[in-house]
């Protein structure tokens, strides 16, 4: 890279003026939180018009902060001390980039950020909102960034500089130099931090008292494109997991795993009550409940991975500060935000009328399956303290607990799903609301048996599993065809229906492939572990892994033990492999790459490990069936999340900013 | 991000969880081994089994394990053996005994819950009368049919 240590460096003031832009923000979000909430209380248009300029000059100062940070890494100035910690001036230029926000620091101005971007993008796009509700939103968005500006400068100021600067820094974890992980965390903290905007539309609706068709529909395209984010992040997360830790897992139920999944299983709930608000003006009050539930999660996996809690009561205990505020922080909000909700609630009536059999049960029994599997996610991730705070008793809640607990509420929620989004709305007939659906799901069982034929003696878990995967599937594509109507030109009228139809089956197939390949690699793997001397080879499944060559190689800031393998199906030839194993001497640190050979129907996955005192290298070789499904799967959830996204009720939305008129107070 | 960090340094790993000479001559035996090992906690690790984890103390556990089972006590008391020197912090599992019965039946109680709030609102709706309705205001139709319209 061309910025070395040595590089004369030029723009020091650049890491004052961000520092001064960030403290400028700051105040800047004060002004935007108190001024339009009291203009839209006394009905003064002139205070209430204050809350776009500050939305817009607010994410421009944390831009430029951020833009700072962001240079300062870019230049590797070592006077900062952020950048001693976290960067190395040999560092590829991509990780010089992503370091920014890989630390504590940096990653909650990226925070930040994404909270004034969104609030920006509401003053932006909000155009088409009543006036006082536009007001109240942008207030309510500006005092979480009120709270996050005073943690940051309070507690977790990155522009901190040291007086004697080092020659070089310490280096980023090499764990995280790494393609896949440099994008996961603003993928993730666009959703996460993306449900802040739905908390604030919620909360503006509860001082305002009033939540309608039309609030459904502004808050929908907020959480969806929260949630897509969270889908993509949550993917990116662990497909890095599956390639990089060296073993292939691809979700461990760690906490700050969970932090991000209880969003997304709640993102994804409110996802469809808001459908019900906007369309049937009903499950109104349970609509604005999980708006602050799901901010409240965000809020919680961020205390969760800030403050170390989880890790160890001890290191929490060793540094309390930034746990504690954050704690401050959750309190202020979940805390303000539920006693309006108690307040509010009661005002908030539901009008549609509907039968028990209706598409309005059926995406209420879609809530209940996510805001349990939610709950249960939460119960096992906090237990641990709980049982140590209350009974004394020191336990792990490790993968086995959440594989038994978590995985029944997503067998019912494939089960429901074909059939709920078959039901018509208000009322619904269920005989022949089923009646298109009879084939698939003959066709769906013939699929778990020939799984259960081919695979020999196993668990049901496969088979059932790609029941489930093929039920799901289907029976979305099924509804859509189902919407053409009946007789001549049905495919054509395919083409033409609205791109949230398509959007909902891309999203729903796409939950049943990741379904179907999680149950696949689950019950389907194999693995073999072998001491290979130059020459050798070992057998796993069909395949034949043989090891040509082993060799040492210099990386740009690690050393590597590159092994070549090639890989037999049946005794031919069909992929050569090179997994490595690298050390980054700076941060002391050793990483495995495998090598995967990928395929639609199974990976081939080669880690390389240690010379042996015997001779030899060990060898893992596993085979990962349907693994790349489960991204896919992802892939398809989020694309579907997108094309609805871009359907036209809600380009509408966004494209009558420029002709609507205030609504004159009352 | 620093929580992250100690996870991912735990991980990763010098050397690969189970190591060819750990591996028992019976298949048989060593596939129970590899079973019992993914349900046993590495003690300095987070959230990781042994059977995943490079630590020497997961080593060390996992040839423990296996000593146990070639001496011939069955899986529980092999598990046993183990928990009686580490504790029942060693189960990833938490045991359905006690107190955590309350953590292993909140799903389901929270299912019944929850099942019975929203079939009863069900129940509230499918009685409402449409008379519970307000209709929109002249303003509103107005604003509505333009948005609708594009």
């Amino acid at each position: 890279m061309a910025w070395g240590a040595v590089a004369p460096y030029d723009g020091t003031m650049i890491t004052e003026l961000g520092h001064f832009a960030l403290i400028l923000a700051f105040a800047i979000a004060i002004i935007q939180t108190v001024v339009p909430l009291i203009g839209a209380q006394k009905r003064w248009s002139g205070w209430m018009a204050v809350a776009e300029p500050a939305a817009s000059a607010q994410f421009a100062l944390t831009a430029f902060a951020f833009g700072a940070l962001m240079w300062a890494f870019v230049t590797s100035d070592f006077s900062l001390r952020l950048v001693v910690l976290n960067s190395h001036s040999m560092k590829p230029m991509l990780y010089k980039i992503s370091g920014t926000w890989g630390n504590h620091e940096g990653s909650m101005l990226l925070w930040v950020l994404i909270v004034s971007l969104f609030g920006a993008m509401a003053a932006w796009f909000g155009g088409n909102l009543p006036q006082t509700l536009r007001a109240r939103v942008l207030a309510v968005q500006a005092a979480i960034g009120v709270a996050f500006f005073a943690f940051i400068i309070l507690t977790s100021n990155p522009f901190l500089r040291l007086a004697t600067p080092p020659f070089d820094g310490q280096d980023l974890n090499p764990l995280l130099q790494d393609p896949g992980l440099a994008f996961h965390p603003p993928f993730l903290y666009l959703g996460y931090v993306g449900l802040s905007m739905t908390f604030s539309f919620a909360v503006a609706a509860l001082i305002e008292g009033r939540v309608d068709a039309a609030w459904g529909r502004w808050v929908r395209p907020w959480t969806l494109a929260a949630w897509i984010f969270l889908t993509i992040g949550i993917a990116l997360g662990s497909w890095w997991a599956y390639y990089e830790l060296g073993w292939g897992g691809f979700w461990f139920w760690d906490p700050v795993e969970n932090a991000s999944f209880m969003p997304w299983l709640l993102a994804a709930a409110l996802l469809h009550s808001a459908i019900v608000v906007e369309k049937r003006e009903s499950l109104k009050s349970w609509t604005i409940l999980l708006a602050i539930l799901a901010f409240g999660f965000s809020l919680i996996g961020t205390f969760i991975v800030r403050s170390g809690l989880l890790t160890s009561v001890h290191a929490f205990a060793n540094d309390p500060e930034r746990g504690v505020f954050i704690l401050m922080i959750m309190a202020f909000f979940m805390g303000g935000a539920l006693i309006l909700f108690a307040l509010r609630a009661s005002v908030l009536e539901a009008k549609g009328v509907f039968s028990i059999v209706s598409r309005e049960s059926a995406l209420l029994v879609n809530n209940v399956l996510l805001a349990v599997s939610c709950f249960v996610v939460f119960i096992g991730t906090m237990w641990p303290l709980l049982a140590e705070m209350f009974f004394d008793r020191k336990l792990s809640v490790g993968p086995p607990f959440f594989d038994a607990a978590f995985t029944p509420f997503m067998v019912l929620l494939g089960l429901a799903l074909p059939i709920g989004s078959a039901m018509p709305w208000k009322r619904a007939n269920i005989g022949r609301a089923l009646r298109p659906l009879r084939y698939v799901f003959l066709l769906a069982v013939a699929v778990g048996c020939l799984a259960f034929v081919i695979q020999t003696g196993r668990s049901l878990l496969g088979p059932v599993g790609l029941f489930l995967g093929a039920w799901v599937v289907m029976g979305t594509i099924m509804d859509l065809w189902g919407r053409t109507g009946r007789g001549e030109g049905r495919l054509r009228r395919l083409t033409r229906l609205p791109r949230a139809d398509w959007g909902k089956m891309v999203a729903h197939a796409g939950l049943g492939v990741t379904m179907a390949g999680i149950a696949g690699l689950t019950a389907w793997s194999q693995d073999e572990i072998r001491a290979l001397p130059i020459g050798g080879s070992l057998d796993v499944g069909s395949y034949t892994v043989q090891l040509d060559n082993v060799e040492r190689l210099q990386g740009p800031n690690y050393v590597s033990t590159v092994g070549s393998l090639t890989l037999f199906q049946n005794g031919k030839e069909i992929s050569q492999l090179r997994p490595e194993k690298r050390f980054y001497p700076v941060a002391q640190m050793p990483t495995t790459e495998a090598a995967i050979d990928y395929n639609l129907a199974r990976d081939v996955y080669v880690v390389i490990g240690d010379e042996q005192d015997t001779g030899g290298w060990v060898i893992r070789a596993y085979i990962k069936p349907l693994t790349n499904w489960i991204w896919i799967g992802c892939a398809l959830m989020a694309l579907g999340g997108m094309l609805s996204l871009s359907d036209r009720r809600f380009r509408v939305a966004a494209g009558a900013a420029k002709r609507a008129t205030p609504v004159p107070a009352e | 991000m620093k929580a992250l960090l100690v996870a991912l340094l735990l991980m990763a790993s010098p050397a690969l969880a189970v190591q060819p000479d750990e591996i028992l001559s019976d298949p048989a035996l060593e596939e129970r081994a590899r079973d019992l090992s993914k349900g046993l906690r590495c003690l300095v690790c987070r959230n990781e089994s042994i059977d995943e984890s490079n630590a020497s103390l997961a080593r060390d556990l996992r040839i423990l394990l296996r000593e146990r089972l070639v001496a011939g006590d069955s899986d529980a008391e092999a598990v046993d053996f183990i928990v009686a020197r580490y504790g029942e912090y060693v189960l990833l599992n938490p045991p359905a005994s006690g107190s955590t019965w309350l953590l292993w039946g909140a799903g389901p109680l929270m299912l019944l819950l929850a099942g019975g709030l929203g079939y009863g609102y069900l129940r509230g709706r499918s009685k409402a009368t449409a008379s519970d309705q307000t209709p929109l205001s002249s303003e509103e139709q107005a604003r509505l049919d333009d948005i609708l319209k594009g």
